[in-house]
């Protein structure tokens, strides 16, 4: 398999600037369910603070690839993935690199909301208390501010004594992404985070993320061909565990390069 | 309507009516005999359900007593098992659930829960004569009854822990060990949380069935006639009481007995009451 082009600086909103540093390189990554062998041997650049946007048909291993970047698929047995996938340059594939660096600097919100039970407040604190030590008037600012950054603050400021469950759906996404904001992570992975949700809270979901990508890197897995080219600055499109294109979202939804990304996008299959 | 799809109705509407009255036969049958079984109780038990049940202790035949030493006998007993048989059980229903529940030897440990679950209470009272009894000079005593009810407690709050943790949604460890957090907090902070009112439910329901139970203390606190609240002597149950004293043909032994039997009841029955509140609360965050 031909490695997919990245052809970000040629499509960039201003083709004139710079390519965006690279937050995020897979190299030869290949992964395995097993002996399912479930992504390809991809290279994939992930620019900074930009909006990556991962889609294919179900079961293309675009979450899969997802799951890579903050190692949560080492909770399973018989998961293995090879290659690298430099972070900021370091592999974080190497069993060196420690797990609690990784997921503090990789924060990650799944499909399906869930909050902990407990209060609002203690939902977003959770986290920060394993990483720092914080007073009450630190750590009361920096829950503020998470559950600002994910545009609940207004909704809740009133009841953060009430329980995370108590919220609506789309809140509770919204708190889950205020949680995990609030470690100040660099990159945010985002699996299929408005999939549980009505049109409404999504559209909320899709204005932050457009929000979040002043502060974050933001991958998102959707199946939503319409979603990814509102949210994203570049997609990668994957089928079979096979990276077929990435380049910026523009391009790959007016002019794809590969005649299997076309009949994607345009429906002919998937 | 053509008269076949009309003849279809009727046959259809009588076949309904026919099912609905067997279906509320059935389930007046089975109301009838445990309306029965608690009016018996209730009639037979309120006469000397009274002050003196809780104050005074169990009195030779013809005289004026209470039940006092073999309600505290049971609430020892019944305690000192649940405090040893449920962190046991929960210990054990978290290592099911969470680390090694999946391999070979988790498979073997819920099987042999499973069995253990289901033995026979008096089999559980005989090992407990054999293995600790025995071995302590033949001495019966409250720690030996304690014991063998914790051998009931051990394999339900293994099953229920393993279960309530096994609901809890997968994406919840998922998203606690993407913050960084190690799995043991998780478990300890997260998932206990969530799961925490099913492990009650668990642990009372198996307080509610030790409360009950007779056989497993026959040969190992094996009662007492006094008061006593030394738990290396022998000790006395109130169904260890009610065993004694239910077909003894002295009256006031048999009043005492059917007082009892109220007791454990009603207390069962609040229990269950909670346990029913506490899942249905459980269910409702879970939603």
């Amino acid at each position: 398999m031909n490695h997919a082009p990245f052809v970000a600086a040629q499509a960039l909103p201003d083709a004139t600037s710079p390519a965006p540093p690279l937050k995020i390189s897979a190299r030869n990554l290949n992964f395995w369910y097993d002996k399912f062998h479930a992504v390809k041997d991809i290279h994939l650049d992930i620019p900074e603070k930009h909006v990556t946007a991962l889609i294919g048909p179900s079961g293309c291993g675009k979450s899969t690839l997802l799951r890579v970047f903050n190692r949560i698929y080492a909770l399973y047995p018989k998961l293995e993935a090879k290659g690298e996938v430099l972070l900021d340059g370091e592999n974080i594939l190497d069993p060196a690199y420690p797990m609690n660096r990784l997921r503090s600097k990789v924060g990650m919100v799944f499909q399906k909301p869930v909050p902990f039970p407990m209060t609002i407040f203690e939902n977003v604190a959770y986290g920060i208390r394993h990483h720092e030590r914080l007073n009450k008037a630190d750590m009361d600012t920096r829950v503020e501010q998470a559950l600002r950054q994910a545009a609940l603050w207004d909704e809740v400021k009133d009841k953060l004594k009430d329980s995370g469950l108590s919220l609506s759906g789309g809140q509770q996404q919204r708190l889950c992404i205020a949680r995990a904001v609030a470690l100040k992570p660099d990159v945010l992975l985002l699996d299929e985070p408005t999939s549980a949700l009505d049109p409404i809270s999504t559209s909320r979901i899709e204005q932050l993320v457009e929000e979040l990508k002043q502060d974050f890197t933001i991958m998102i897995v959707t199946h939503n061909m319409q979603q990814a080219a509102r949210v994203s600055d570049y997609t990668a499109f994957m089928y079979m565990g096979d990276l077929i294109e990435h380049g910026a979202t523009g391009q790959i939804f007016s002019n794809p390069v590969k005649q299997q990304t076309e009949d994607y996008i345009t429906g002919r299959f998937g | 309507m053509s008269t076949l799809s009309i003849s279809l109705y009727q046959r259809r509407r009588i076949i309904n009516a026919l099912a609905i009255t067997l279906a509320c036969a059935a389930a007046l049958f089975g109301l009838l005999f445990l309306g029965w079984i608690l009016w018996t109780l209730l009639a037979k038990g309120i006469t000397h359900f009274n002050l003196a049940l809780l104050t005074q202790d169990q009195p030779p035949p013809m005289e004026a007593g209470g039940l006092r030493n073999a309600i505290i006998g049971s609430v020892l007993m019944c305690g000192m098992g649940v405090l040893v048989g449920a962190p046991l059980g929960i210990a054990a229903g978290t290592w099911l659930a969470e680390v090694g529940g999946h391999s070979r030897l988790g498979t073997v440990v819920r099987f042999v829960n499973d069995i253990l679950m289901s033995a026979p209470s008096i089999v559980l009272g005989l090992f407990v004569y054999a293995a600790f009894v025995m071995n302590t000079g033949g001495k019966f005593s409250a720690i030996a009854g304690a014991l063998s009810l914790a051998f009931i407690v051990l394999p339900v709050v293994v099953r229920t822990t393993d279960e309530m943790l096994r609901l809890v949604p997968i994406q919840m460890r998922e998203a606690a060990l993407s913050l960084g957090v190690p799995q043991w907090k998780v478990t300890m902070q997260v998932l206990y949380r969530s799961a925490l009112p099913g492990i009650v439910t668990g642990i009372l329901l198996a307080l509610a069935r030790i409360a009950g139970e007779t056989a497993p203390l026959l040969f190992t606190a094996f009662g007492n006639e006094f008061f006593s609240l030394k738990i290396t002597g022998a000790m006395s149950a109130v169904p260890l009481v009610m065993y004694k004293f239910a077909g003894s043909g002295f009256e006031n032994w048999e009043h005492l007995a059917w007082a009892g039997a109220l007791l454990i009841t009603l207390f069962v029955l609040a229990i269950s009451l909670i346990a029913r509140f506490l899942l249905l609360r459980n269910r409702a965050s879970h939603d």
